[in-house]
């Protein structure tokens, strides 16, 4: 690791896109991202690449598409209400087997909503949003370290498996400052495109990209090929953390933002002889469901606590994979609100009491 | 034997779907023919659209995307960006390109983005049988519009060429007809022209071809032609509306 830096998250994000060897950025603005903008403008052409500032959040995702059907290394960012404009896109981009890397630094919702940080987006990241069964990559980082490290990664993941890879941050990570340390060299690994449009030149035959097939059983066969992919993801690509599980008597699941304030009750519950551990999602999908089942088979499991910045969205997979074995709690809090630290300390002591 | 006539190079051996005496055909091989003969089409890449040439990315043997509804000029940017050395066009049609693409055409063309855009305005959405689009005339009795398109209601036919040669960014707008022998070799010097301004990197270059739609017009094909004549062609006159003057 090279010296440490003090940057803005979503700074560091462009950053780490230029260094994944990202040499293409399409984008429109929109708070609380725009920083990722203003850095790709500043660099992305010192860098050999391109920035294009598009018209809207559709033309921002088609150009993505295009730019990776023409072998390039892509990235565009948004948040909330620029990621449902782009829903179509990544069906597309699914659909064509397309690589390609989304942010969305996640704001309140519904509608305009406001510009606060919020995890109201779960469900759209991880259960589609677009139209028809596929799946996309979420990565949901906690600190900016994870946020540069995750964003490299998820460059590589996406052309791994030819799929859209989404950083799932918030308006809390994207805006605050952290020192960083940067690698002399990342961990590059870009595979070879002979999918790509390049020109036909020497190709016998050339090549098509499209997500189109009006015989229903090529269409079915195209459905089989994406969910045996997802599987392979499903099973090699999970990525969690575990804190203070061994032995604990409650566990928090929480992602983002959301488990920096967790892990600080964690220390405070021991303080009061609660034991309480968590389970931290790194990716969202693939969710670590095997995880947390294992947790709530341990006999000294006795509650698990859900806490999330939405009305309870990922407590459903964690109801899913606890699958009944032990009472699943939610909190949250809404609107760009945060949970404070007694809060979530007297929804601990409350779940403790219960249980004796 | 000499050879005297040969299916251009330009296009697959797939057959084409399209209906007897539509004219998507002829302007598919008249693009394929130009590509040949200025030996471009190594370095073409063709954005297909949403619309009965869906799946034109079959038909022309250059390296072909299918984009999504509207969304061609965005597609074509992404890649022409990728690859500024390769020739790079949309085809779309009226409803993709007047309708739902509106914003993503007219800032293709504001940025000046080097790309051509081979647009088919029949006056009608194809391949959803024969509803209005953006372009129907005044007056045209189609599926949406089944007691003529009328002003009041429905507005009016939107001049797309004249519309994006308003703009700074498109260097060559022309709009052109594939009715009879003359107008087809008209075209085929449009197309040309298109792809030299990108050659060039002069800029957008667009050429509008004003073609049949006989299933839903309710006309066999030499009526459609003539319609075309006596009816489209006073409301989309043709010419060269930006780069009359441009040598290249
Ligand atoms: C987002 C979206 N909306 C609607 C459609 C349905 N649709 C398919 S083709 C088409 C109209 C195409 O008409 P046009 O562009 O005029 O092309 P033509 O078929 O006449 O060649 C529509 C509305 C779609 N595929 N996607
Ligand atoms: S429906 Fe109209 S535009 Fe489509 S192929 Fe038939 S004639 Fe051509």
């Amino acid at each position: 690791m090279s010296k440490r830096v003090l940057m803005k998250g979503n700074e560091v994000i462009a950053e780490a896109a230029i260094r994944a060897g990202c040499r293409y950025y399409f984008g429109y603005p929109i708070t609380p991202q725009t920083e990722i903008m203003h850095y790709m403008a500043l660099t992305m052409n010192k860098a050999g690449g391109t920035f294009v500032q598009a018209e809207s959040e559709v033309a921002a995702i088609n150009m993505v598409y295009g730019a990776s059907a023409a072998g390039g290394r892509v990235l565009t960012s948004s948040s909330s209400p620029g990621i449902s404009l782009k829903q179509e896109g990544f069906s597309y981009i699914a659909g064509a087997e397309l690589p390609a890397v989304v942010v969305n630094i996640v704001r309140g919702g519904p509608g305009l909503g406001g510009i606060l940080p919020a995890q109201g987006d779960y469900f759209q990241a991880t259960k589609g949003g677009g139209h028809g069964d596929y799946r996309n990559i979420v990565i949901a980082p906690a600190s900016i370290q994870e946020l540069y490290e995750m964003t490299v990664e998820a460059f590589n993941l996406a052309d791994k498996y030819r799929m859209l890879v989404m950083i799932l941050g918030d308006g809390t990570l994207g805006q605050m400052m952290e020192p960083v340390s940067f690698r002399e060299k990342e961990p590059i690994v870009i595979p070879e495109k002979p999918w790509a449009l390049t020109g036909r030149k020497d190709r016998e035959e050339h090549n098509t990209i499209q997500s189109i097939y009006i015989n229903p059983d090529d269409l079915e066969a195209k459905n089989i090929e994406l969910q045996d992919k997802y599987k392979v993801v499903s099973r090699d690509e999970v990525r969690y953390e575990e804190l203070n599980t061994e032995g604990a008597e409650i566990i928090i699941v929480a992602f983002g933002t959301c488990s920096r304030i967790c892990r600080n009750v964690i220390r405070q519950a021991s303080g009061i002889g609660i034991k309480v551990g968590m389970i931290r999602p790194i990716t969202l999908w693939p969710f670590p469901t095997e995880v947390i089942a294992a947790a709530a088979a341990k006999p000294e499991t006795r509650a698990f606590l859900d806490v999330e910045l939405n009305a309870g969205q990922m407590v459903e997979d964690v109801r899913l994979a606890v699958n009944g074995k032990k009472p699943v709690h939610f909190y949250g809090r809404m609107g760009g609100n945060l949970p404070g630290q007694q809060e979530l300390l007297d929804q601990i002591i409350k779940i403790h009491e219960e249980g004796k | 034997m000499a050879i005297v006539f040969e299916k251009t190079k330009g296009l697959t051996d797939k057959p084409f779907h399209y209906c007897p005496g539509c004219t998507h055909g002829i302007i598919h091989r008249i693009i394929a023919e130009v590509m040949c003969e200025m030996n471009i089409l190594d370095d073409a890449i063709g954005v297909s659209s949403v619309g009965c040439t869906y799946n034109n990315y079959e038909y022309f043997a250059c390296d072909m995307v299918q984009a999504a509804h509207g969304r061609a000029p965005a597609v074509a940017t992404g890649i022409k960006r990728v690859h500024p050395g390769n020739m790079v066009f949309t085809y779309q049609g009226d409803g993709d390109l007047a309708s739902i693409g509106t914003a993503e055409i007219v800032h293709a063309a504001a940025r000046g983005e080097k790309i051509c855009a081979f647009f088919v305005n029949n006056a009608v959405y194809g391949m959803t049988s024969g509803q209005m689009a953006p372009t129907t005339l005044l007056g045209q009795v189609t599926t949406t519009s089944p007691f003529g398109r009328d002003a009041n209601l429905q507005g009016y036919p939107i001049n797309m060429s004249e519309m994006l040669a308003t703009l700074q960014g498109a260097v060559y707008v022309e709009r052109v007809t594939v009715v009879d022998f003359k107008s087809i070799q008209q075209a085929k010097k449009a197309i040309a022209k298109a792809f030299r301004v990108q050659q060039h990197g002069l800029g957008f270059a667009f050429v509008e071809f004003l073609s049949t739609c006989p299933t839903n017009w309710g006309k066999d094909p030499v009526d459609s032609l003539q319609w075309i004549r006596e009816n489209m062609i006073p409301q989309y006159p043709l010419g060269v509306f930006k780069g009359k003057d441009l040598e290249v």
